[in-house]
């Protein structure tokens, strides 16, 4: 057997016990490896909680993954009606019976044709079933359902030491086998079948809580190996079986110190300028009709504009809902829809229990592989669920997601307004980072506030800022903060108004003593001009005095001379002189 | 695989008792089985029935057909109902009562 995967405690070189794959996505997690193999193990559960699917597609998934043929012996329904049953699956019985891959074989047992008389024996199932096995080399057995027999015949004694040989038959053969049995009142099966088949023992429970049923698994017992002992809820759905494994309790998680936007600048800006952690939990909470949905629309928008692939599960809401009021705000949802990056699922929180609901969404997940997830809004899951309860699936839904690298953002509501008494589902702490948005009324106006509570691992705002709501989308203001304390929306608005006219009156001021000054510098500068021109004429009158005194003593000296030279005589001629 | 003694008078197949006895070998509950069979045969169908042993460990194929699970069975196709009767057949009056040769008292 290729296939069987080591028991980890191999370590002393002491024997140890070999495991099948089941192939059932999620039932080889909580067993470690699988069904042990070579030996039988019982499934038990009430009517309708899923023995005869889970045991075919063991049987179906061992023949196509694990190449290891199996026998399927029916003791309930037909070949046929198997067949039609498990269609719907995707298994075609038909074509792998054809293949020998599988052989179904139906014993047939009904009361009214049968009469027992005195000694007998099963041998003859024996010689069927080990003829079927040899047939097909088959490594795989399936009895479903073998109490069947016990309806059908009388003799009790024989046919529990015929099962008892039976049971250790299917060990000397070295199958791997699964043996339905119906749950019975106060013990695992109606005939006590876990005294034979005590190797290993699984319980399907189908309970209904609150109208509403959930699928679950436990492994009561599983001898020579360390197993999960919890329930584990799981699906039923067109791909067969899904149990939910408990993510691991370990806190070793990959973190990333990539950045994703919030798709709203000024958010981001608030946010140590980067926006959140690739891969961290955004829980955005708030009263009702604060914008949560819009903040996620406007998140999963920016995703999808990165190229990246993003799931919306909408709790409240349809999409074509949601699709219509975002573009209300000038977000286009449907275009990322049409371009394959956006997946809306919308269902109603009451369709199924919360465990549903987490293995659909790991489900869709798995198969989507986004790189954004949006819840919208938990605070819903609580309709199925108790508080505590819608913690612990959350906690394995964030635990999941951290691990797959997946940024998540919920939207929660609150209904009360005190804030440090809520604390959202208790999901606050589990969160990396927490927007709150809350209403601020103020002058007979409802106004939006938005702060961050909190945001691990970075450099974040401690301030309130508005946030506003427009036809062209979401903007966030800096809160005004006036004279008389916060102010937001028109009041703001009013107050910012006065401080335009105030400063415009002040500009009209300063502008009036400017020219004022100006004036004054002008006369005085005329003054200064006629002193100068003043002055100047003085100057003059001075300087015309001076030539006039020069004037006249030069002529008064020149007449002087004239009248020396007469009287010397030399007049005369000097005239003469001066005539020539 | 054996046939029993048929009697030449009685031919036509409406009449005819066909019987078959599946076994595992060569056990002591078969051997009584076949034993008490061929008593009762003698006592009440006497020359009129037809008596076929499949051995299962040769032909382990037929045991599916006939829809046997335990050692050893009796199977009375013909005439109809289809009944089967297990066991050793030691309880004589269930056996002709399961054969439909003497009715439920």
């Amino acid at each position: 057997m290729a296939e069987t995967q080591k028991n980890k405690s191999n370590r002393s070189g002491l024997p140890y016990l070999h495991k099948s794959n089941s192939g059932i996505s999620g039932l080889d997690e909580i067993t470690g490896g699988g069904l042990p193999t070579g030996r039988p193990t019982l499934l038990c559960g009430e009517a309708g909680s899923g023995k005869t699917l889970m045991s075919v597609e063991f049987i179906v998934r061992g023949a196509l993954e694990y190449n290891e043929p199996g026998v399927f012996m029916a003791f309930e329904e037909k070949a046929e009606e198997l067949a039609m049953n498990v269609a719907s699956l995707g298994f075609d019985l038909q074509k792998l019976q054809q293949d020998k891959k599988i052989r179904v074989d139906h014993v047939h047992i009904e009361r009214s044709e049968i009469e027992e008389t005195g000694e007998y024996d099963l041998d003859g199932l024996f010689i069927r079933l080990g003829h079927a096995i040899d047939s097909i080399g088959a490594k795989r057995v399936v009895l479903d359902t073998i109490e069947n027999l016990f309806s059908g015949l009388s003799n009790q004694n024989i046919l529990r030491a015929e099962l008892r040989r039976l049971f250790h038959w299917l060990k000397s053969k070295g199958v791997t086998a699964i043996i339905t049995a119906e749950r019975g009142e106060g013990k695992l099966t109606r005939q006590g079948l876990e005294e034979y088949v005590s190797d290993c023992v699984i319980l399907l429970d189908h309970r209904i809580v609150n109208q509403i049923s959930t699928r679950r698994l436990r492994i009561v017992k599983y001898r020579g190996s360390v197993h999960g002992t919890n329930e584990y809820p799981f699906l039923i759905d067109e791909e067969g079986i899904s149990v939910l494994p408990v993510t691991s309790l370990l806190l070793e998680k990959e973190v990333s110190m990539e950045r994703v936007s919030s798709g709203i600048k000024s958010l981001d800006k608030m946010l140590g300028g980067e926006g959140f952690y690739k891969g961290s939990s955004i829980l955005v909470s708030g009263t009702a009709g604060t914008g949560k949905t819009s903040i996620a629309s406007y998140f999963a928008n920016e995703a999808c504009k990165r190229k990246e692939r993003c799931i919306y599960f909408a709790f409240e809401e349809s999409p074509n809902q949601i699709i219509r009021n975002m573009k209300s705000i000038n977000i286009d949802l449907k275009k990322h829809v049409d371009d394959g990056f956006l997946l809306f699922n919308a269902s109603r929180p009451t369709l199924y229990g919360l465990e549903m609901h987490l293995v659909s969404i790991y489900k869709m997940i798995r198969k989507f592989k986004p790189s954004v997830v949006i819840l919208d809004p938990i605070t819903n899951l609580i309709t199925v669920g108790s508080v505590s309860e819608v913690k612990a699936m959350l906690i394995r839904l964030i635990d999941f997601l951290q691990d797959e690298q997946i940024t998540v953002m919920f939207t929660a509501l609150t209904l009360n307004t005190v804030v440090n008494e809520q604390t959202d589902e208790g999901v606050s702490s589990l969160v990396d980072s927490w927007l709150y948005v809350r209403d601020i009324e103020l002058d007979g106006e409802r106004n939006r506030g938005m702060y961050i509570m909190k945001s691990r691992g970075m450099n974040h705002s401690n301030q309130i800022r508005e946030f506003i709501i427009t036809d062209e989308g979401i903007d966030l203001m800096d809160l005004y903060l006036g004279p008389d304390g916060v102010l937001t929306g028109s009041a703001r608005e009013s107050q910012q108004l006065r401080e335009k006219t105030g400063e415009a009156l002040k500009n009209q001021a300063a502008n009036r003593m400017d020219r004022e000054i100006s004036r004054k510098r002008k006369v005085l500068e005329a003054k200064i001009s006629s002193l100068t021109t003043e002055f100047e004429s003085i100057e003059e009158e001075l300087n015309k005095v001076y030539l006039e005194e020069t004037l006249k003593k030069q002529i008064s000296d020149n007449n002087k001379e004239q009248i020396l030279n007469l009287r010397t005589g030399q007049s005369k001629k000097k005239n003469d002189d001066d005539a020539n | 695989m054996m046939m029993m003694p048929i009697n030449p008078e009685v031919n036509t197949m409406e009449d005819m008792w066909e019987l078959k006895l599946y076994v595992a070998g060569n056990t002591p509950k078969s051997a009584t089985a076949l034993e008490n069979l061929k008593k009762y045969c003698e006592e009440h169908l006497f020359g009129k029935y037809r008596i076929e042993i499949i051995d299962l460990l040769v032909n382990p194929q037929l045991a599916e057909g006939d829809q046997i699970f335990a050692i050893p069975t009796l199977v009375k196709k013909v005439p109809e109902p289809i009944r089967r009767i297990i066991g050793d057949l030691s309880d004589k009056e269930k056996v002709l009562v399961g054969l439909n040769i003497i009715p439920v008292k």
